[in-house]
């Protein structure tokens, strides 16, 4: 099999030298990172004053976890590690009460990121001359600005097509050839489903390759969009705490994702006790990262439950690999990409005056795609017998669900009362979406 | 004058109407006018009663959702044009319907029209100016 490299010195690196680099990159970051209100509290009640106190990787240990509510909790600008003047762009994600989460970019930063997404897109194999479509949102987003860099960057002709509106993304694929993809692997399968629909088949289409990510999915699937388009598609990982898109990637071997080490120093950890687990052993993962000027993060609690895969990959680079996402540690759910906290429903419909006290979160597929139902029950003491009040009650719901959680939902009213009641978060989701 | 109309949130699941009625039935209440307003996932039945507290009471406390909604009861001659008649009167004076139902009482030949208006007592005021019967509710509980 033909290996490329975007930049081989780096990606095939001595693990003995990218320890050295690591640690050196780690002492950088810890001093960046004592730079920021929250850091500067949290290590210092550590004992770590200054990169100083970091002499050997092992020490990394005496850090404490960062997690996503350190991050709510820093909003706006308790993590801001330079001045604002040498940020060139920011990404917030919603949180889950209602107060986002916000990491900022220097333009090396984004530099850095661009790069990472070029060594993920060469490792596949694409190269000047590919036609890239793009199809996750951009915006705040990170899917979608994330890949159009790096992209760029190689030299592909990238089509900033966004997400949604299929028959145009299918128009678009035949009109300009496009050779790679980028999309959600619900999505892609939802496309195939409208290929017929608008009088094409996949002979129609120049297709090759599809870099799937943004929400777990098993290797089943893979083989299916694999045999359905004729393409070989490639598993992506990221967060936008960690930059979005271009932590970890397949290279053609298909065989675990290597998460670029030289960036993230990658620890696996036991998700009750944080103890480090060894490669194989399946734990949350945890991101420092390495070249982050702007908001640096150290040991940051993914959530994501995942597994070192054990050994070396014939593609020659060192960096280690991570099996495909298989949970969360969390109750976070995933529809259409978007990672919604089922808090956040709950925050939006519980203070709705003319909403009773039970909930529950349906998800189904409606063909290839997820759909998201909430059936709220009505307060009996608000029902004043008119419908178009119930009406605009829907519409209320619907319109304050949907800023709050981006996703389209469905509102159902129902009886007080005619909901199971629940005990626990577990009978408020009711995910019937078969495992893709 | 104003007849309490009962209204009762009612989702859309196999036999609700029928535990309606059936336990207005129990309870020996019975259902003088009675319309559904449905939606995709929910209806509301509205209903003119011969006695609307104890029906009102009884929704309660098996656990339906009901409230009284203010409706003014008309009756009308049971034939052609008599309807039209009463909307003459309504739509000359600016009178807006939110929605209306009809219902015949065999016996009288006379039909009840039940409407619900955005201004009720405008519509009562222009009702009785015009000299449109209207029934009262001792007359509902009475039919």
């Amino acid at each position: 099999m033909e290996i490329a490299y975007f930049n081989k010195a780096i990606e095939t690196i001595s693990r003995y030298d990218l320890e050295h680099l690591q640690l050196e990159r780690l002492r950088r970051s810890v001093d960046a990172a004592l730079q920021t209100s929250f850091y500067k509290n949290r290590l210092t009640k550590a004992g770590i004053v200054s990169s100083a106190d970091i002499k050997t990787c092992a020490d990394l240990q005496r850090i404490p976890f960062t997690t996503k509510d350190d991050l709510r909790q820093s909003y706006p600008r308790g993590l801001l590690a330079v001045p604002m003047d040498d940020v060139v762009r920011l990404h917030t994600s919603s949180g889950t009460t209602g107060t986002p989460t916000v990491i900022y970019h220097t333009q090396e930063d984004i530099n850095t990121w661009a790069e990472l997404l070029c060594r993920c897109i060469v490792s596949t194999g694409c190269h000047r001359g590919d036609m890239f479509q793009n199809m996750t949102g951009y915006g705040m987003f990170t899917g979608g600005l994330g890949f159009h860099y790096g992209a760029e960057r190689v030299g592909m002709t990238v089509i900033p097509a966004g997400s949604g509106n299929t028959r145009r993304q299918i128009q678009l694929m035949k009109d300009f050839h496009t050779t790679v993809i980028h999309a959600t692997p619900s999505y892609i399968l939802h496309i195939y489903s409208l290929l017929a629909d608008c009088g094409i088949t996949i002979q129609d289409l120049s297709l090759k390759k599809a870099f799937l990510g943004a929400e777990p999915y098993s290797e089943n699937t893979r083989k299916k969009i694999e045999e359905l388009f004729q393409i070989e598609a490639y598993n992506s990982y990221g967060l936008s705490e960690m930059n979005g898109p271009g932590v970890a990637f397949e290279c053609v071997y298909k065989d675990g994702m290597h998460t670029w080490e030289d960036s993230f120093l990658l620890e696996i950890i036991d998700p009750q006790t944080g103890e480090l687990l060894k490669d194989g052993e399946t734990g949350e993962l945890v991101f420092t990262t390495l070249c982050r000027k702007a908001t640096p993060l150290l040991r940051y609690r993914t959530r994501d439950l995942s597994s070192v895969v054990p050994g070396t990959c014939p593609c020659g680079r060192t960096h280690r690999r991570i099996s495909r996402i298989t949970g969360r540690s969390d109750d976070m759910l995933i529809v259409n990409g978007v990672n919604i906290f089922p808090s956040q429903i709950e925050e939006v419909i519980m203070r709705i005056p003319e909403v009773g006290t039970n909930y529950q979160v349906h998800l189904d597929k409606e063909g290839a795609l997820d759909t998201l139902t909430v059936k709220v029950e009505i307060y009996s003491k608000m029902f004043s017998g008119e419908v178009n009040e119930l009406d605009r009650l829907k519409s209320r719901i619907h319109s304050e669900l949907r800023a709050s959680i981006i996703v389209n939902p469905r509102i159902e009213l129902h009886e007080p009362g005619s909901l199971p009641v629940s005990e626990g978060k577990a009978q408020r989701v009711v995910d019937k979406r078969p495992k893709l | 004058m104003k007849i309490n109309q009962i209204s009762i949130f009612v989702e859309n699941r196999k036999g609700r109407l029928y535990q309606v009625c059936k336990l207005l039935g129990d309870n020996a209440i019975n259902i003088r006018a009675l319309n559904v307003a449905e939606t995709q996932d929910f209806g509301v039945l509205r209903m003119v009663v011969d006695k609307p507290q104890e029906a009102l009471n009884l929704l309660k406390e098996n656990g339906f959702t009901a409230s009284f909604s203010e409706i003014v009861a008309v009756e009308v001659e049971d034939k052609p044009g008599g309807l039209a008649n009463i909307l003459k009167v309504l739509n000359d004076s600016n009178v807006n319907i939110e929605y209306m139902y009809a219902f015949v009482e065999k016996k009288l030949d006379k039909a009840l029209l039940v409407f619900r208006f955005e201004n009720i007592d405008k519509a009562l005021e222009t009702l009785t100016k015009a000299k449109v019967k209207i029934v009262t509710s001792d007359a509902v509980v009475k039919a």
